[in-house]
This record gives C-alpha cells, structure tokens and sequence, in this order.
C-alpha cells in the first residue's frame, strides 16, 4: 500500500516528528511504499542540517536523512512554510540574496509547492498527518 | 469509509478526544497516541467512562511504546483497549480507508 | 478509481493563536488548482476563523480572514460549520462572515452551511482524505 506523511511541527518541542518517523520506518519494514514525506508548519524546521544536538540524543533530522537514504524516500519541504523560516536552499538562498554557503537544507530533503502535498493526498492510498 | 482517528493530546489538557469520540462513527478506530496515551489509564473516571462508551461501535487502540514511555504499563489500561506497536499502528491506518488526525 | 478525490480541510484551531489557519487556508488555495471535491469543516474553535470584523491591527498580525471570502473565486464552495460548535461559544450563524459563490444560474449563493454534529460526523465519513493542521 502506498502511505503519504505529513509532518506538522519541527523537532524537540513536539513528538510529531519521532512517530512519523516511527510510524514511517514501520510502515516500509511492512514492505509498504512511502509515496513521499511532506513537512509543513514549522515542520520544516526538521529538514535544517545546522542542528548540533548532544551526543547521547537522538538526532532528528540525521534520521529522517538516513531512512530517505536508504529507502529512496521523497522528502518535501514546503517552500512558503520554509522560507518563513529560513529553510533555505542553494537556489532560494541566491534568489533572496542570503549570501554563499547559507543554504542549510539536509541531505534527503528537496523544497518544493503545496501542490506537492496536493498530489500526494490523490497519488497514496492513505495519509496520515502528525502534528501538535 | 470506516476512519482511524488519531488523537495525540491528553484528554486532561484538551478536548481533542472528546471531540473526536463525538464524531467516530461504528466501524471507526480510535489510536491514542503521544500525550493522549494518558487517557488510557485505568482507573481514571471521566475519561475511562468515554472511551468505554465508544467500545461498543468503534475500537480504541493506544500506542505501546508511548504508555511505556510514560510509566504506565500496558496491563493497566482501561478494559477493552487494545495496546499496538508502530507496526500495528500502520495496519489500523491501512486497514481503514483514511486516517483522521485530531490535532 | 477516478482522479477526483474527496479532500476534507478539518479547521479546529482558532485563528492567530498559532499559523494553523492561516497555512490551511495556504493550501486550501493552493490545492484548488487540482480540481478535486473539496470542502471545509469548521469546528471546535475553528468555527472564530469564520467570525466577521476581525480586527488584527492591535496585535500587530496581517489579517487574512478576507481570503475566505475569495473561495468562491476558487471554485471552493462547500464550508461547514458545526452548530453544536457555534452554539457552545456562544455564537449562531449571523456572527459569521459572508462567503459566497456563484451558482449555475450566475447567482451568488453562501457557500457557508450550517450542519449539526451528527452531520459533521457523516460528512468526514464520505471524505477520501483528510487534512488537518
């Protein structure tokens, strides 16, 4: 089956983001297909590749970047919901005059529309929305 | 169109729970997860009392490794609630025909 | 399966507390250009997003509550309102904005219907997705 996640909220503050994450691990270790990964709100915030958490804790957005790694997942940021909060691409980062080497989106992770979640509430079988 | 509703707030906090029990329909299933785990404690009175009420049309799930979190062991939750893994978590959601986050 | 999906936007959350509302409404707008069978649910305190002359000034914040009226403009045109909701805020259907669409015979029509919970419960039934923020 052919699940779509959508992550509401950033990192730390809420546990949204670690039972998507769960859910989303479980889902593929069934053998089910993950159609893409959609951060909205301040969800977006779980896709920068500045964070520097303690060594003894979980790193967030390490896990959401290794599991697209190793299971080809779509992981979308959504541009407006981003650049509100300075999630920035190479391409955004030079449109909006930020300066060389401010892009700080983490590996896996693409910016993309709205539309992207859109389409894959129409393209997944089920989705399934974490949030505060 | 049977529905798994997830609900992730403490009933004690917010009513998110209630409103959802309000609006589950026979065949539904309800997932507690997060902090909504609490409301799956036995002994508890108001809440115990809702969630029984729903049994007879809809099932009530609460998430294992988030009672465990919060000390609450999985033999202590209110009659009739079934206790699930994520695995289980992602068979309610395909099983049903959508999910329904109550946020 | 066809290509038309239902969608259902679940609104629960009152407006500028937080960006809920507003970023719903963000992809409401923006989803508007698939051409799927969408429709709004206002409940809980999501019902105050709907609640006429908000005025946003004093607390600094950019009051978007005028783009519900340009739904229609969007081909949106199904808004519930719960009135079990309305009522336990001590609100009826006169506090609520105006919303409307034009209908098959170019007039304007309120997009806005008021619905009892038990109807609510059967329109997220019939829903083929649900999107709640």
């Amino acid at each position: 089956m052919k699940f779509a996640v959508v992550v509401n909220e950033g990192p730390y503050t809420h546990q949204a983001s670690d039972t998507a994450y769960q859910f989303t691990k479980a889902a593929l270790e069934k053998g089910h297909e993950i159609y893409r990964v959609f951060f909205y709100h301040d969800g977006v915030n779980n896709a920068t590749r500045l964070t520097v958490p303690p060594q003894d804790e979980r790193n967030v957005q390490k896990n959401w970047s290794e599991l697209a790694e190793k299971n080809a997942l779509d992981m979308v940021v959504c541009i407006a919901a981003a650049q509100r909060r300075g999630i920035l691409d190479e391409g955004e980062a030079k449109r909006h005059g930020k300066g060389e080497g401010s892009a700080n989106i983490a590996p896996g992770f693409r910016i993309s529309g709205l539309g992207q979640l859109i389409e894959a509430g129409i393209q997944a079988d089920r989705l399934v929305v974490f949030g505060d | 169109m049977s529905t798994l509703h997830t609900v992730n707030k403490s009933p004690y906090e917010r009513g998110s729970l209630d409103s959802c029990l309000a609006h589950a329909l026979p065949g539904d299933a309800v997932l507690l997860i997060e902090d909504a785990v609490v409301g799956a404690r036995a002994g508890s009175t108001r809440v115990a009392e809702a969630l029984k009420a729903a049994m007879p049309g809809c099932t009530i799930h609460v998430l294992g490794p988030d009672l465990a979190a919060r000390g609450i062991p999985a033999d202590a939750v209110v009659e009739g609630v079934s206790v699930v893994d994520y695995g289980g978590f992602v068979d309610l959601a395909a099983t049903h025909d959508k999910s329904q986050a109550w946020l | 399966m066809s290509d038309t999906k239902r969608f259902l936007y679940v609104n629960r959350k009152a407006p500028h507390g937080t960006v809920y509302a507003l970023e719903s409404l963000e992809v409401v707008l923006i989803g508007a250009a698939f051409e799927q069978d969408v429709s709004l649910a206002f409940l809980d305190d999501g019902v105050f997003q709907l609640v006429k002359k908000q005025v946003t000034t004093g607390i600094g914040v950019k009051n978007f509550a005028p783009t519900y009226r340009a739904l229609g403009d969007y081909d949106v045109k199904k808004l519930y309102v719960e009135r079990e909701s309305l009522a336990e805020r001590g609100l009826t259907e006169d506090d609520l904005m105006e919303v409307t669409h034009e209908n098959d015979d170019e007039e304007d029509v309120s997009s806005i219907e008021i619905v009892d919970r038990a109807r609510m419960a059967q329109i997220m039934a019939a829903q083929d997705v649900v999107l709640s923020f």
